[in-house]
């Protein structure tokens, strides 16, 4: 028989534990690794290249890991003019990431389809996938992406992931907890 | 050789199928017609060695006889001089001989005029859109095409909608004026 005794108080592990809210350090590791999905359609691709490099170091905030598989992305950076051509593409492209998933529209073709008044261009993206975060910019500059990736992880930090699943049953936690 | 000798062979060679000829800045624009195409620009290619075509531009002159109109951007590399071809589409979309097999460049330049106006090439080996998807069901840079598009959809491949066109679209004037004042805004189209 395994020795059992109570974990109320450990001398030897003093110190290693803390106590939180489930939501809020999910929420924390969530919003300081968000992988981006590198949607770049046009010169604001450019841009975003150059926050991820050494200058702007766009790893500062957790999310330098550019993957080129929408499986493994958290966030899907919309990098510039969609196209109807490119459209449904992007669509299934969302659709491929895994949830929970946010998406930034970068610049303003990717916002409201920019200065392309024309027949080809899709009139902002948000027509086709939720977007989390817009910023303004053509192109915007490094600092804006920081700015607008700074804002999507205070968005996601305010996020309640558990609550939903059975309802009431924070509340009585917190009630249980006070 | 020379231009002037260039053309002077040419001219030898083709004297009375060359029906108009126009200068501008030093360089040649001949008019010709679509059936002289091929032999022409045979002979501009093998004989002339006009080895480089570095552009076609189709022209849609609404409303008038003969519509659709295309040019041929010639260049010698050996010689370094230009050379322009104009001819007009006869019918509404009649086929034109395709030069595809004379410089290969011509295979897209050919497939994006068909493309964005609807001009159909004889003999090319692959005449498929190549901007717009298999199915587009309009020609977009057609004169009677609406600059905010209009609506289509295949589904799962690609859709278009109507552009509000509040706002947009954004022109700039012909003008002589600097760049600042140039620059695209957004203009009333009577303007």
């Amino acid at each position: 028989m395994p020795e059992t005794r109570s974990t109320a108080y450990d001398s030897k592990i003093e110190g290693n534990v803390i106590f939180t809210r489930f939501d809020a350090a999910l929420n924390w590791v969530r919003k300081n690794s968000l992988w981006p999905m590198p949607m770049g359609l046009a010169c604001c691709a450019i841009e975003l290249m150059a926050a991820a490099a050494s200058r702007f170091d766009i790893a500062r905030f957790g999310a330098e890991v550019m993957r080129f598989s929408p499986r493994q992305c958290d966030v899907m950076i919309v990098a510039g003019t969609v196209t109807y051509k490119m459209a449904l593409a992007v669509k299934r492209i969302y659709e491929q990431m895994p949830e929970p998933k946010w998406v930034i529209a970068m610049g303003a073709c990717a916002s409201t389809g920019g200065m392309y008044r024309s027949y080809a261009t899709l009139q902002g993206v948000d027509q086709l996938i939720p977007v989390d975060v817009y910023i303004s910019g053509c192109p915007p500059r490094p600092e804006a992406l920081l700015a607008g990736l700074m804002k999507l992880q205070e968005k996601i930090s305010g996020e309640r992931s558990f609550r939903d699943q059975t309802p009431g049953l924070a509340e009585k936690l917190e009630d249980a907890l006070a | 050789m020379t231009r002037d000798e260039l053309l002077g062979s040419l001219s030898k060679a083709f004297g009375e199928k060359l029906s108009q000829r126009t200068e501008f800045r030093g360089e040649t624009s001949l008019t010709i017609s679509p059936a002289d195409l091929r032999e022409l620009a045979n002979f501009c290619r093998t004989d002339l060695s006009f080895d480089y075509l570095l552009d076609i531009t189709s022209i849609d002159n609404f409303g008038e006889e003969s519509r659709f109109e295309l040019i041929y951007h010639l260049y010698s590399m050996r010689h370094c001089v230009h050379l322009r071809l104009k001819l007009k589409v006869p019918d509404e979309i009649g086929p034109v001989d395709t030069v595809s097999d004379i410089w290969p460049t011509a295979n897209w330049h050919e497939r994006e005029a068909f493309d964005m106006m609807g001009i159909k090439f004889k003999g090319h080996p692959d005449l498929r859109r190549i901007l717009m998807w298999d199915g587009y069901p309009f020609f977009p840079l057609r004169k009677d095409f609406p600059l905010q598009g209009l609506p289509s959809d295949m589904p799962d491949i690609a859709f278009t909608k109507v552009t509000p066109m509040e706002g947009g679209p954004f022109v700039t004037l012909p003008s002589t004026a600097g760049s600042k004042d140039r620059e695209p805004r957004a203009r009333p189209p009577e303007l």
